[in-house]
């Protein structure tokens, strides 16, 4: 199976000079196409970190990160947004929808960002998420199962080749959190997405092809 | 990718309109108030440089008579022969009119270089019948002269041949003569040829715009303030718009917009917007100054004598400046926050309320430049000697105030902390403390506003009070009569003195006293003067030694601006140097005045008459009467002192129409941005609302709190002014007044007036509160119980 996401032994720590606390230490791992990666651990495990380093959203303080042939860590801001823009979407725990902007506006913005607007797939996707109800509602008037939906919609509706979800249902129920789970492996298998989540549950790890464990900051 | 940036970020505005609103007002104000003073203040500019341009005051050399009065023909045909190429010029009031008389032939091109509408040259031979004014002169000399209206003159002046002009004064003999820039290289020495005349050089700047600068810099100096206040809105808005779309401009990046891009866009976003503000100001300037123009056009002319037009054009260079302090002032408020999102990691907390306790960090810093700004206004009181450091010692101030006031008020409202003993009241105060940072910027701008509100009206309400005494001082006399000629004059004398009715006969001369431009008065000492004037310093027996001819008065203006005080000597004329035996305050004059026996000014002038005289009588009524009757005396040249009082009054208080008006929106826009703040700012604190109120306190008991903390926060902002404002007083009436005046008023207190204002004060920022609080009050449930349900 082809590589699209490559860790190389990556570093990161925070804090001062003097009290520098070590999260990440000398991770190391692939992720091919059409693969699903959960990553679990502990709070303080640094798997968060490692996804948003994965999605070139902060950068390690050494090792190298390879997304679909290219080294992330040594673009500037400019070739990292243009990266996520077109190939890589995420999935935040908090959602992160524009509160400006209505539940269709919010779907279609990373799509338009990239240039690659697809009325008929977002017409899909809302229709399969269940939202076709709520498209001219703004985020504040949904629930957060609803928000949610709308964060994987608008992150499939870019087409992207690698999907990072940062605990993507740990905001919902048990009965929401599963069925927002079968839409969106149902959905990243039928757009042949990678994807890799971070998550404390191990249901939903049990549900990716594989599961990396972070303890101390290494893969265990 | 641009366009869909683009929609994101407008679509905040369309979100949050209030905010929208309160930038675009807010610059609109700053900018309308702006340009509206600069629109004034260009427009009486433009009248002096026109009339200086006619009169050829700025091009010219000019011959002027060294001590005041005229200029005899044979002089003017003496120079001519003695080889100067002068041209004669005679300049007469009538009525309220300037009429300057030109020789068409021999006067330089520039001066009243007009053109008819026709496009034919005013004084072309044959034509020499002819006036020509603006239509508002023209109106004024109906019936007098007929005047061909040509707006390109300046206002208040009739140009015309020196021959219409002498016919309709009566007059034969000359004001001035106006020196050709070509001159024979061989000519006669001036001061054999004509001993009584001086050469003037060419003055770069009029006199009447040298004496209205400190007018226009007043003006400027409101304006300044105003636009100062307009921008704490545009500061404050931006600041939480800024916060507020912290959470947007964050997932933006996460999902691929480069952050120069977004910080591109955001810029121009809001310089677009600002071009908006700016030019919603810029409209709202020129209704303003249109407005406000024909009593500024008063002002100058009661106070200064300047005739200014009273319509307006639309010059770039108040609506260029207007609109460029706009978009730099923005730019300014814009280039802070555009730099904090330069340096915020791209996962920085997006939680708005974030910003408000990083403003305690902040709040240190104000503090030490707020007390380095007072401490050099300290070094001024003592050092500021120009008008320029006046004004600097107003800003720093001004300013140095405004930023200590959040300081003092966390140190107060700690203080009240400590003091409750109540939990509710408690949490009371430590929120107020809270939400400081947030409201700052806003009652920072009531500050500025009610100590300029304090500081002007105690000036002006002081110089009303010393007005009113020193007209009570100045207008004794119970009828005051204006003569043309010699011989009416003395027929009033003789009956006045037959009927043994005590006469104030007034002479006059303009001339150079001690290098400054003086008008020097003759009078009659008697039992008025002796009795109601009231000297700022004095020598024993003032009126003995000035009847005496030991002795003169000069008035505060000339003392000041000549270095001059009691005892010291003025030169009078060449052979006469006199000691000033009293200054006398002369308030709303911008002249100089030297007073001096009647009998010793008709030495200096025998050919001159007493044109002005102040009548003392028990019944005025009767007495006017019998001067128009018996004397033919005309009824207009007779006016008694109530009118007179009526007159001085009026142009008094039309001199500070402009500086109320200017107050009034000052505070109007100060009660703006309160409202403002508090409308943004309620949107944020539903998280620190809403557990108070699951705690059990109503959302009725939330918004009466509330209320009482707008009012209790205007009430505090009141207290730390009203001392801000006696300061800022203080320096207005000893030291702008002085640097900008000449004189010196004494400072009262007028504690109702500030009372009543404290309640304006506090009646609006109530009023601006009251809004949010509704707010509160229909805030659903549900709204509240969001913030327990999802953090985001």
């Amino acid at each position: 199976m082809a590589t699209l996401l490559k860790i190389t032994s990556v570093e990161k720590s925070y804090g001062d000079s003097d009290a520098r606390v070590p999260v990440l230490r000398g991770v190391s791992f692939e992720l091919g196409r059409q693969q699903t990666l959960a990553l679990t651990g502990e709070s303080g495990s640094g798997k968060s970190t490692l996804l948003h380093i994965a999605a070139g959203l902060e950068t390690p303080d050494a090792g190298t990160v390879n997304v679909l042939g290219q080294d992330v860590t040594a673009m500037d801001d400019s070739a990292r947004a243009a990266l996520r823009r077109s190939e890589i979407s995420l999935v935040f725990q908090q959602f992160n929808l524009i509160p400006s902007l209505t539940v269709a506006a919010n779907i279609s913005f990373q799509a338009a960002l990239s240039g690659r607007l697809d009325q008929a797939h977002i017409d899909s996707l809302v229709s399969v998420l269940g939202l076709s109800d709520q498209m001219s509602k703004y985020p504040e008037a949904l629930s957060g199962g609803q928000q949610q939906r709308v964060a994987i919609a608008r992150a499939l509706a870019a087409r992207p080749r690698l999907m990072l979800a940062d605990e993507p249902t740990g905001n919902l129920d048990e009965q929401s959190a599963d069925a927002v789970l079968d839409q969106m492996l149902a959905l990243v298998a039928a757009s042949g997405t990678s994807l890799m989540v971070v998550t404390h549950s191990s249901k939903v790890a049990a549900r990716m092809d594989r599961t990396l464990h972070l303890a101390g900051g290494q893969v265990a | 990718m641009i366009r869909t940036c683009i929609l994101a970020l407008l679509s905040h505005w369309k979100r949050n309109p209030v905010q929208l609103f309160a930038y675009l007002a807010g610059l609109a104000i700053a900018t309308g108030l702006w340009s509206g003073v600069q629109a004034i203040n260009a427009e009486a500019r433009a009248s002096y440089d026109a009339a200086a341009a006619t009169l050829g005051e700025a091009q010219f050399d000019q011959l002027i008579p060294r001590q005041g009065g005229s200029i005899g023909l044979d002089t003017y045909i003496a120079l001519r022969g003695a080889g100067w190429l002068v041209s004669p010029v005679l300049d007469v009031e009538l009525g309220d009119v300037r009429v300057i008389g030109i020789d068409p032939v021999t006067s330089p091109g520039a001066i009243g270089a007009v053109m008819a509408p026709q496009g034919a040259s005013l004084f072309a031979p044959g034509e020499t019948a002819q006036l020509f004014g603006t239509g508002a002169a023209a109106r004024a000399l109906e019936g007098t002269a007929p005047v061909i209206v040509d707006e390109t003159i300046a206002p208040g002046i009739v140009l015309g041949d020196i021959g219409t002009v002498q016919r309709l004064s009566g007059r034969a003999d000359l004001s001035r003569l106006v020196v050709l820039p070509e001159q024979p290289v061989l000519q006669g020495d001036l001061n054999t040829i004509a001993p009584g005349l001086r050469l003037q050089p060419a003055q770069q700047v009029s006199d009447i715009a040298q004496l209205t600068d400190s007018f226009h810099l007043n003006l400027t100096a409101f304006g300044f303030l105003s636009f100062a206040v307009g921008l704490f809105i545009v500061h404050s808005t931006i600041g939480l718009a800024f916060e507020q779309r912290r959470g947007m401009i964050r997932t933006i990046r996460a999902l691929g917009v480069p952050l120069r891009t977004l910080v591109a866009l955001i810029v121009c976003e809001m310089l677009t917007l600002a071009a908006i503000g700016a030019v919603i100001g810029i409209v709202l300037g020129y209704v303003m100054a249109a407005l406000l123009l024909p009593d500024v056009a008063a002002t100058l002319h009661g106070l200064y004598g300047a005739k200014v037009s009273g319509t307006l054009t639309l010059r770039p260079e108040w609506w260029l400046s207007g609109f460029l302090l706009a978009m730099l002032g923005s730019a300014a408020a814009l280039a802070g926050r555009v730099w904090q999102i330069g340096q915020m990691p791209l996962l920085a907390s997006a939680r708005p309320r974030a910003w408000i306790m990083s403003g305690t960090a902040r709040s240190r810093l104000r503090g030490w430049v707020a007390l380095g700004l007072l401490g050099v206004a300290l070094i001024l009181v003592f050092a500021a000697d120009d008008l320029f450091f006046v004004f600097v010692l107003l800003a720093c101030l001004l300013i140095g105030g405004a930023l200590a006031l959040p300081v003092l008020f966390a140190r107060a409202l700690a203080l009240f902390e400590r003091r409750s003993t109540r939990p509710l009241w408690q949490w009371f105060w430590a929120d107020t403390r809270q939400q400081l940072p947030g409201l700052s910027l806003a009652l920072m701008a009531l500050l500025l506003a009610v100590s300029a509100n304090v500081g002007v009206s105690t000036m002006v309400s002081s110089f009303r009070l010393t007005f009113a005494g020193f007209l009570d001082q100045r207008l004794a006399p119970e009828l005051f009569v204006q003569l043309e000629t010699p011989a009416q004059s003395a027929r009033l004398e003789a009956y006045l003195r037959d009927a043994d009715i005590e006469t104030l006969p007034l002479r006059s001369a303009q001339m150079q006293i001690a290098g400054q431009p003086a008008r020097l008065f003759g009078v009659r000492v008697g039992p008025t003067y002796r009795d109601n004037w009231v000297f700022l310093a004095a020598l024993p027996q003032v009126w003995d030694q000035v009847d005496r001819g030991a002795a003169v008065i000069v008035n505060e203006q000339l003392a000041r601006r000549g270095d001059l005080w009691i005892g010291d000597m003025v030169t009078i004329a060449p052979d006469l140097t006199l000691p000033i035996a009293a200054v006398v305050g002369d308030y709303g004059n911008p002249q100089g005045q030297v007073v001096l026996a009647e009998a010793q000014f008709t030495q200096l002038y025998p050919d001159s008459f007493a044109s002005q005289f102040g009548i003392r009588t028990g019944d005025a009524a009767a007495l006017r009467r019998d001067l128009v009757d018996r004397l033919r005396i005309p009824d207009h040249a007779i006016t008694d002192q109530r009118a007179v009082k009526a007159l001085s009054l009026e142009v008094f208080e039309r001199t500070f129409t402009v500086t109320a008006a200017l107050n009034v929106l000052t505070l109007g826009v100060a009660a703006f941005a309160i409202l403002m703040s508090l409308l943004t700012l309620a949107d944020l604190r539903v998280p620190q609302l809403a557990p108070v109120w699951a705690l059990g306190v109503t959302r009725r008991r939330l918004s009466a709190l509330e209320l009482l903390r707008a009012v209790g926060l205007a009430l505090l902002v009141f207290v730390f002014a009203l001392p801000l404002g006696l300061a800022l007083a203080w320096i207005l009436l000893s030291m702008v007044n002085v640097a900008a005046f000449g004189w010196k008023l004494p400072m009262y207190l007028f504690p109702l007036e500030y009372l009543r204002l404290g309640a304006y004060a506090v009646v609006a920022v109530a009023l601006a509160s009251v809004w949010p609080a509704r707010r509160l009050i229909r805030t659903p449930p549900a709204t509240l119980l969001k913030v327990f349900a999802n953090e985001h």
